[in-house]
């Protein structure tokens, strides 16, 4: 009589990623198993084929990717699990949409420990179903001790925009009002200090989070929306300057009204770097009719994720595509492209 | 933020703003100079050219360390990493400098050299003691302020008997610029300094003092907050008023005449003039670096690497010397904001955003469009 087939359950304690877990044996099976499939636990995700067969959906489909490479991988505040579900699923809620589905892509490197691992799958599955939006599908790969840094996320995200809604980079006009829906800087600042072992009296916490809800609620509001846009990397500066270029025109922005916390404020002093160029994760920009915005900064504040939302300033027409700011001393000056690389990696 | 906030505050700004323009007599022109990158930036970053009349100009100084270096110490460092294979330490905006071929040390970086970017010379001394079998220099430059780490870094260095660590020295002096500025005949016409204000904690006021004596040129020592700035330039124009030639003191919150006693022993300690430096924009200046001394020759990279010296022109049509001399202004640079931008420098002036170039196009090239 054949013994029962038994297999050693993977040692998540003390394990580490060894190359066999990308070959496609029976090691990826069981690592797939025990960890992706068990955490993500989804129908689609369970048919276990090559791809997820999804339900048709109504409306237009918009779909975004993102690749993750964050350093360290654990910050306050987050994780680069929880920042690659927040990340796309915020990029698909920018076009107006209602994310629907991610998927994930992990490359893993050569002896990362298990149970780091497991802590970051296990903070995905948590935002994903927090966000109600499942990893239907994934792909795992691992490159050879020195060849990554730990682990490197990509997400994909699918989702559908609703009959009547346009958003685009291209359509700010001259007069619109430009808001912002929170303090600015968090993120990087997290993620930078802890990397440069900054502590501060109140600790930076990283602001990620899934903004789709929030702007369920503004599309909701029957604000007359033209552009949402997340500031993640080059900060709020490079945002507005990307919109400025898609749209022709220029903006003025007034600096007292754009918020920032005193710690933020207080690590970017001591590093000597702007808070406008530093990455955001959970914050976003919006760009609406100018009678609309104050209905629209009524509705966004209502929500826990834009409590200090505010108007920051107003589109112009500038045939350079300017992006100015009147500043808290009272003077002018232009608010630019990030030049060079003002951080290492944080997203 | 406490202790900044109230240096930012456009209340006070506005206030100050009145008073200057009372004061300024609009019949004339006040040609102040901001020696220090530092003031450029907050000039810059804050707008305040909007905040004053049309008699005040303010002319950029050379006090970004970054802008003075010179293509040929660029070079003696991209070699070291190069062909000695050492593994090269600096400030970041060190590694976007233009040296020769088309290269920076980031670039050389890509290519495979080993440079890398730290915050402290504390950085360089770690990575120095993890990496005993490499040769670790760094890249050491800037003025007065951070000539002490540098100091310490080499004090430490020794006591630890470290065999695999030395420095490219570039450190310079703030008055030798200043005096050079100065002597050059039919040089550039200045009624006043807005003095510096890290330089100013170490060195103190005093060194001021023979500007104010010998060229007859008032010189404010001011903080690098908006607000330490306005005050300066209301100093400077009651200063010039009343046809007085002093060195006023803005900062007293951190400088005095004697400065930083015990920094200024311990780079005596340590440094030495050289007899002549070459500078960007200023060429050969007497008396205006620093060198290690005798004593601690083990960690000159210079002699440890016999890694001379080669003097390169700057790039034809970069007007960069003109510009840290305060005879042009960026604006007036044929390649500025054309051939010559933050993200492709040509001119060290645009590297870093103390430089006048950098400061001018990042945060004020709309004014062009405007007037």
């Amino acid at each position: 009589m054949s013994k029962p087939s038994y297999t050693r359950p993977l040692d998540m304690k003390n394990g580490r990623v060894e190359m066999s877990y990308g070959s496609g044996g029976r090691a990826m099976a069981q690592l797939i198993a025990e960890l992706f499939a068990k955490a993500f636990d989804n129908p689609y995700l369970a048919q276990g084929n090559d791809g997820a067969l999804l339900p048709s959906a109504t409306g237009r489909l918009v779909m975004s990717t993102d690749s993750h490479v964050v350093s360290p991988l654990f910050f306050a505040g987050g994780d680069i699990g929880c920042l690659s579900v927040h990340g796309t699923i915020n990029d698909v809620a920018m076009m107006g949409a209602t994310p629907l589905y991610l998927s994930a892509a992990f490359i893993l490197e050569e002896g990362f420990p298990l149970t780091d691992l497991k802590r970051i799958v296990v903070s995905m599955a948590q935002a994903a179903r927090e966000a109600g939006v499942p990893i239907v599908t994934g792909d795992t790969k691992v490159v050879e001790q020195g060849k990554g840094d730990g682990v490197f996320i990509t997400t994909t995200g699918v989702g559908v925009v609703r009959d009547g809604i346009t958003l685009s980079g291209d359509l700010a006009q001259p007069g619109d009002k430009i808001l912002l829906s929170g303090a600015i800087g968090d993120h990087g600042m997290a993620v930078l200090s802890q990397r440069e072992g900054l502590s501060f009296d109140a600790p930076i916490i990283s602001d990620t989070a899934a903004l789709h809800g929030l702007v369920a609620a503004m599309l909701d509001s029957g604000a007359c929306l033209r552009v949402l846009r997340d500031p993640t990397r080059g900060g709020l500066a490079t945002t507005l300057n990307e919109i400025a270029s898609q749209s022709g025109v220029g903006m003025l922005l007034q600096e007292a009204a754009i918020a920032v916390n005193q710690p933020v404020e207080a690590a970017c002093e001591f590093l000597g770097l702007d808070p406008l160029y530093v990455a955001n994760e959970g914050k976003l920009v919006a760009i609406c009719a100018a009678e609309d915005a104050a209905h629209l900064l009524k509705v966004m504040r209502a929500h826990p994720l834009a409590a200090d939302a505010a108007i920051i300033g107003e589109v112009r027409e500038d045939a350079h595509g300017f992006v100015q700011m009147t500043t808290k001393l009272g003077g002018r000056r232009i608010v630019d492209w990030l030049a060079g690389e003002q951080l290492p990696r944080i997203c | 933020m406490k202790y900044v906030d109230e240096f930012r505050d456009g209340e006070l700004a506005k206030n100050i703003a009145a008073n200057i323009a009372c004061k300024a007599d609009p019949q004339r022109v006040y040609r102040l100079m901001e020696f220090c990158g530092g003031h450029t930036h907050a000039i810059s970053r804050y707008g305040l050219a909007d905040l004053l009349p049309a008699s005040v100009h303010l002319i950029h100084g050379p006090g970004c360390p970054v802008c003075v270096l010179p293509i040929g110490r660029v070079d003696q460092a991209i070699r070291l990493a190069t062909e000695h294979g050492v593994i090269l330490c600096t400030y970041a905006d060190t590694l976007r400098v233009p040296a020769s071929n088309n290269l920076t040390l980031m670039r050389a970086k890509a290519a495979g050299a080993d440079v890398r970017m730290i915050y402290s010379t504390q950085d360089a001394l770690k990575i120095a003691q993890a990496y005993p079998a490499r040769q670790v220099v760094f890249l050491a430059i800037g003025f007065e302020t951070t000539t002490p780490p540098t100091a310490v870094a080499i004090r430490q260095a020794q006591a630890a008997g470290l065999k695999n660590f030395s420095i490219l020295c570039n450190h310079v002096l703030t008055p030798a610029a200043m005096h050079a500025i100065l002597a050059v005949e039919g040089g550039v016409a200045l009624d006043g300094f807005i003095g510096p204000a890290h330089v100013s904690t170490v060195i103190g006021s005093q060194p001021y003092e023979v500007f104010a004596r010998d060229y007859a040129k008032p010189v404010v020592i001011a903080g690098f907050e908006p607000l330490d700035v306005m005050q300066a330039i209301l100093m400077l124009i009651r200063q010039i008023n009343e046809g007085r030639a002093e060195v006023e003191n803005e900062f007293t919150r951190a400088v005095t005449r004697d400065g930083n006693i015990k920094a200024q022993a311990l780079v005596a300690e340590v440094f030495e003039l050289r007899d002549s430096f070459e500078w960007r924009g200023l060429g050969s200046v007497p008396h205006s670096a620093l060198k290690l001394r005798k004593e601690f020759s083990e960690f000159d990279a210079e002699l440890k690497f016999a890694a001379e010296y080669i003097a390169v022109p700057d790039h034809k049509a970069c007007e960069c010397a003109a510009i840290l001399r305060g005879q042009k202004s960026p604006q007036q640079c044929k390649i500025f904001g054309t051939v010559c931008t933050p993200e492709n420098p040509v001119g060290s002036c645009m590297v870093s955003s103390e430089g006048a170039c950098a400061a001018h196009y990042s945060y004020g090239r709309f004014r062009e469009t405007t007037r």
